[in-house]
């Protein structure tokens, strides 16, 4: 905690208030409850005091300044006496007079406006305007609307120029490219003629516009404000763990915003979990249960798939693959069926890229570890590795571009190309071939305040891991593990993976299996460590293992996937639309998706993020009680099935205090000398959760190789020239972008349409390609 | 015995005026040699000491402006000369940098030695090509002559000079924005604190004085702060140049201690038009209220105008006569500021937009009496609650003109439009009734 500041005493409207010192008077007057009306102001901002909405009088040891002064931009004194709407009729006229001239060229039409309702505005206009306008002249107007992105909409004769959006741009976000252009009541927000406004975070700039004059071209003219019901929720799509808020009118999702949450994501979220909800709605919903009956999926009732699901696992030696986004509930309910129900540790939730050095470093040094955001306005150094978090985790991006911007805080990238993320950070860039990564990391000279903030993909670099853990145990550096999905976290506590049982305990700890078993009220638990994902598969394709639960597993995310264990193996899929899982399952059972159930996400911060049903009407169920249906069934009950019965039982399981898991450190492999791959997933790209988000997809950005100019130069090619990447495995072909990479490596995005690396290439990052000029 | 004082102005009736000879014939740049032998609190305090008042309009003492900019700090200073003068009336800058670029020149070391800057830069109105042309060239044969560049007249002391050309906005001779303009970004006034002494240009601490401030300095060095602090009055010391302009026999600069007063000075300048006689004035450019043949004998200085309800401004004096119809005067300077309005505050940008249409009306004979209470409503809702002085300037001549001709205001409206007749007040009306 910070030391508590100097405080100063004021007087506003008669009351007596003591703030710290620095404090806004506009901020010191909310705290007594009493609301100046504005416009500019916004508490996570930079103040500019343009809109002159919330003028007061102010006097200091009796002194009082000549005019009223926007409360917006002063900052209390010792001795100040601040006058309000309330209390000074200067101040009263004052505001009436400015709320009379922002609507002089506010057009009224307010029953059309999407912000109408809802709108600062038409509040203010209402609690602090005169009851009618005095002006009878012509308003300014001009074309509407402008495309400022395919996603964002400008009306700019709503516009009050209050700068809100644009220094959102600036100062948080980093993406100046809208600004203001011309001057007097023709000035306007504008987009530079050939950028766009190319930015992840561009939705907040709609919802902290105070009028209709940014609006999202997915909701525009879709709803009225008073006729949605609102839940507070929480972001599924990565693993930062911003709370939203979801809008929901007759049972079906409009618009999701930004929940505020000063701990986490502050006010702000992603254009992703802003506008990606539409696969909720998809027309190819799994909606009934389906089994499979020559060779064909047909729909069943659920009496009869649940039987059939019984049927099949029965006495069967099964593997569970759970995926990274299932709620912790969903996770820990997935964890316990596959101990209780199937009596195996074979359960895996990383659906992914994944070694046995990466589970060891996660139960060693993630599982109950507390690293917060906090840590990161505290951290003397960042380092990332294996993580570019504007592409992967963005709010986490946020918040150290906040300590970047507010103190100047050091980062270090240790990465195979210097994104434009990474500039905006101001970070150090540590080129390295990727595989190489251990060297760089063992170079770093870190201090107890350092984070050293670890994506998934650093599972990929034998060694990388182990040397983040030998840095970090010299140095007493915290190690932030940020996963790419929102589940992964939570799933790891739950136990959803074969070294560990909820609560990080240890499966190979017989004190720790005692704990559970007790718990569970069942005698003993299989005490074999389990496989991992890729081996479950490998065992089900040798007939090892023959039956397998799948939930929420797309196998194309996985390195190298062995499709015959799920071929000659009974396959439960628990889904909510069809893929290369439902293909090939034997039984398919529907499931809800995050708005039709509540639960709870764990953020990499391992915080519970717990949320509420939005869609109370829906039919779906959570995959929590699917699976305790058929565990009923098996004879082996989970004991709960309702989300707030798992989460009570995975509650009083939490803590384990004994010893945790030993890690073994793993030497890092020798950098080949030929061509590497490197590559990663962007925020927008052909994910599963994205579908139907035409507007939102519009701005992911272009899928390109990446290759430095001396690569270039080698290859022959130039900006914008097709090249070829191929392994035995296969091809693809991209155009180029030459870009700040290492020598000798070229990055490909992992998930784009055209540019699947895993699926296409069957590479991982450090694999050998290669690169050739045309198709 | 004249009133005038000719300093600044003593030698623009010679050829070479303009000319680094025609400068130093008349001992230029030995006010710089004297400074440089000083120490630079010294210097500092001799500006203190003269009384000297910014003369760019708001006349804050411009020896404690140089002494707010921290000393010893490690920090690079600055030197910024505000010469964008754009304000309707306003021309006095720009005679004076055409007759006598050099006095600047000089001034511009002395000021920048005393505050430490190392770097000055001069922002000059864009559209006076012909000024700037004699700014360069005065600039450079300084640098030519050792008074600028390295180790100046062996003292030691570094100077580098800029002339930055702005780009035609009157906003920019706001001293924020003029400083947001020289950084590359558009021009809008920045949010104080931090003043330009803590944080001015690129973030240092930074002195944004007013050309003839500037060009005020070699004279207060060369012959003291006593000689300065013996003209004017006594808390406006100083000589200064007055503009007179319009409806006057002889336009033009007049150099005389401040405290003169108009008829003075309209004598100076051989009288109203021939003819007619004085309607309004300015005592300081379009934006402070103006006067009337009320005001022929207040003293000119910034206490005495203050008092008599305006501001002494610029010293642009704008001379009007009967003909002129006191409406139409105000409305163009109105959509002087409507054009000008930077847009970043709402009661300028929103305000000057509805005051045009309003006298727009007016002027046409449209509209009704209750139209004047609205419109000083207006400007009472304009008027101190601007972002910056600008939005000021828009409602003083509004207000002072409908309290001192009311009558004729209404007169539009019971007329059906103007009652005056344009021509009457052009020039050429003049010269055909002399002819």
């Amino acid at each position: 905690m910070q030391p508590q500041t100097d405080l100063i005493t004021l007087i506003i409207d008669g009351f007596e208030i003591t703030v710290p010192k620095g404090t806004l008077v506009i901020r010191a007057a909310e705290q007594l409850g009493i609301q100046i009306p504005r416009f500019c102001d916004h508490p996570l901002l930079s103040p500019v005091g343009a809109c002159r909405q919330c003028l007061v009088d102010i006097e200091i040891n009796g002194r009082a300044f000549p005019k009223p002064q926007a409360s917006c931009t002063i900052p209390v004194e010792n001795g100040m006496v601040v006058k309000t709407q309330l209390t000074s009729e200067v101040a009263h006229k004052a505001q009436e007079g400015v709320m009379e001239f922002l609507l002089v060229n506010h057009p009224l039409d307010c029953p059309v406006c999407d912000k109408g309702g809802e709108c600062p505005l038409q509040n203010q206009a209402m609690t602090n305007g005169r009851g009618e306008s005095r002006f009878e002249g012509k308003k300014r107007t001009f074309e509407k609307p402008l495309h400022i992105s395919s996603q964002v909409l400008l009306d700019r004769e709503r516009c009050i120029l209050c700068a809100r959006c644009t220094r959102f741009s600036k100062e948080i976000a980093g993406d100046p490219f809208i600004d203001m252009g011309e001057r007097g009541a023709l000035q306007q927000v504008a987009i530079y003629e050939k950028d766009p406004f190319d930015s992840y975070f561009s939705g907040n700039t709609v919802q902290i516009c105070p009028v209709g004059a940014l609006t999202g071209a997915a909701y525009r003219f879709r709803s009225r404000p008073f006729d949605l019901v609102s839940t507070p929720s929480v972001c599924e799509h990565c693993a930062s763990g911003c709370s939203l808020r979801t809008d929901v009118r007759r049972n079906k999702t409009l618009r999701r915003l930004a929940g505020n949450d000063p701990e986490v994501n502050e006010e702000w979220n992603c254009d992703k979990g802003r506008w990606a909800f539409q696969y909720t709605m998809a027309k190819d919903r799994i909606t009934t249960p389906l089994i499979r009956e020559n060779g064909v999926l047909r729909e069943a009732s659920w009496p009869e798939a649940i039987a059939a699901a019984t049927k099949g696992l029965q006495g069967k030696k099964a593997g569970v693959l759970v995926g990274g986004r299932t709620t912790v509930e969903d996770a820990y309910a997935y964890a316990k069926f596959a101990r209780v129900a199937l009596g195996t540790n074979d359960v895996d939730f990383r659906s992914r890229p994944h070694s046995d050095e990466e589970r060891e470093f996660l139960a060693a040094f993630v599982a109950g570890s507390k690293v917060r955001y906090s840590d990161i306005d505290v951290a003397d150094h960042v380092v990332l590795v294996g993580f570019e978090p504007e592409e992967e985790s963005p709010i986490v991006f946020l918040r150290i571009r906040k300590q970047v911007s507010k103190r100047g805080l050091a980062v270090t990238a240790i990465s195979s190309w210097n994104t434009r993320g990474f500039k905006k950070l101001g970070a150090k860039y540590v080129g390295v071939v990727p595989g190489s990564e251990a060297n760089a990391i063992s170079a770093l000279t870190l201090t107890n305040q350092s984070v050293i903030v670890v994506g998934e993909r650093l599972s990929e670099s034998t060694g990388a891991l182990s040397a983040v853990a030998e840095i970090a145990s010299k140095s007493g550096a915290k190690i932030a593990w940020v996963p790419r999905r929102a589940g992964e976290r939570g799933a790891l506590e739950a136990g959803a993976i074969g070294n560990l049982l909820p609560g990080a305990r240890p499966v190979a700890d017989a004190a720790a299996r005692v704990d559970v078993a007790a718990a569970w009220s069942v005698d003993s638990l299989p005490a074999t460590i389990g496989l991992d994902s890729k081996a479950i598969l490998a065992a089900a394709a040798k007939g090892e293992i023959q039956a397998l639960v799948v939930g929420g597993v797309d196998p194309f995310d996985m390195h190298d996937p062995d499709f015959a264990g799920l071929d000659s193996a009974f396959l439960l899929s628990l889904e909510m639309r069809p893929s290369a899982i439902t293909e090939r399952a034997d039984v398919v059972l529907p499931v809800a998706s995050v708005v039709e159930k509540s639960g709870s996400f764990m953020s990499w911060e391992g915080r519970t993020r717990t949320f509420e049903q939005a869609l109370p009407e829906s039919v779906y169920q959570s995959d929590l009680y699917l699976l305790s249906l058929i565990a009923d069934s098996l004879g082996a009950p989970l004991g709960f099935n309702t989300v707030r019965g798992a989460a009570r039982e995975f509650g009083t399981l939490a803590n384990w205090d004994g010893a945790r898991t030993t890690f073994s450190r793993k030497s890092t492999s020798a950098s080949a000398t030929t061509t590497v791959l490197a590559s990663w997933r962007q925020l927008l790209d052909n994910g599963s959760l994205q579908i139907n988000e035409p507007n939102l997809s519009g701005t992911a950005r272009k899928a390109v190789a990446r290759i430095n100019a001396k690569f270039a130069q080698s290859l022959g090619v130039a900006d914008g020239d097709l090249v070829t990447v191929s392994t035995d495995h296969g091809a693809l072909s991209l155009n180029v972008e030459i870009s700040d990479v290492v020598d000798n490596v070229v990055w490909l995005p992992r998930n784009a349409v055209a540019s699947q690396s895993l699926r296409m290439l069957g590479a991982l990052n450090g694999a050998e390609v290669k690169v050739r000029k045309g198709l | 015995m004249s009133k005038l004082t000719p300093v600044l102005s003593a030698h623009w009736d010679e050829r070479d005026s303009h000319t680094l000879a025609g400068y130093q014939r008349h001992g230029g740049y030995n006010a710089m040699k004297k400074a440089l032998a000083m120490d630079p609190d010294a210097v500092i305090q001799m500006v203190k000491d003269s009384g000297l008042r910014g003369r760019g309009g708001a006349g804050f003492p411009t020896g404690n402006k140089w002494g707010f900019i921290p000393q010893g700090d490690n920090k690079d200073h600055y030197l910024v000369v505000n010469a964008d003068e754009s304000e309707p009336g306003t021309c006095k800058d720009t005679p004076l940098l055409m007759a006598n670029p050099h006095v600047l020149v000089e001034g511009v070391i002395i000021s920048s030695y005393a505050i430490r800057a190392k770097h000055a830069f001069i922002y000059i109105r864009g559209e006076v090509t012909h000024v700037t042309r004699r700014m360069l060239q005065a600039i450079e044969d300084a640098y030519k002559a050792g008074f600028l560049g390295k180790n100046i007249l062996g003292k030691g002391f570094d100077l580098e000079l800029t002339l930055h050309i702005g780009a035609g906005a009157y906003i920019c001779g706001e001293e924020t924005a003029l400083l947001d303009s020289l950084e590359g970004f558009r021009g809008q006034p920045r949010l104080r604190p931090p003043f330009p002494a803590i944080a001015g240009l690129y973030a240092r601490p930074t002195v944004v004085n007013n050309v003839e401030s500037i060009a005020s300095v070699p004279a207060i060095i060369d012959k003291g702060a006593e000689w300065f602090a013996s003209l004017g009055t006594e808390k406006s010391k100083g000589f200064t140049l007055f503009s007179l302009s319009g409806h006057v026999n002889n336009p033009g600069q007049f150099e005389a201690p401040l405290g003169i007063t108009l008829r003075e000075l309209l004598e100076l300048a051989g009288g109203v038009r021939t003819g007619h006689r004085l309607k309004f004035w300015t005592p300081g450019g379009s934006s402070t209220p103006i006067f009337t043949d009320a005001h022929l004998d207040t003293p000119l200085d910034y206490e005495s105008v203050s008092a008599a309800g305006s501001m002494l401004g610029t010293k642009a004096l704008q001379i009007f006569d009967e003909t002129t119809c006191v409406l139409r005067a105000v409305l163009r300077w109105t959509e002087f500021y409507k054009h000008e309005s930077c847009g970043k505050c709402t009661p300028c940008r929103e305000g000057t937009w509805w005051l045009v249409q309003i006298l727009r009306d007016l002027e046409n004979g449209k509209g009704s009496e209750a139209d004047l209470a609205k419109l000083l409503d207006i400007c009472d809702n304009l008027l101190g609650r601007s972002f910056c002085a600008l939005g000021d300037g828009a409602a003083s001549p509004i207000m002072s003109s409908i309290m001192y001709f009311r009558d004729e205001y209404i007169a539009h409206l019971t007329n059906g439009g103007c009652p005056f007749d344009p021509v009457a007040s052009t020039l050429f009306a003049s010269s055909k009734a002399g002819a």
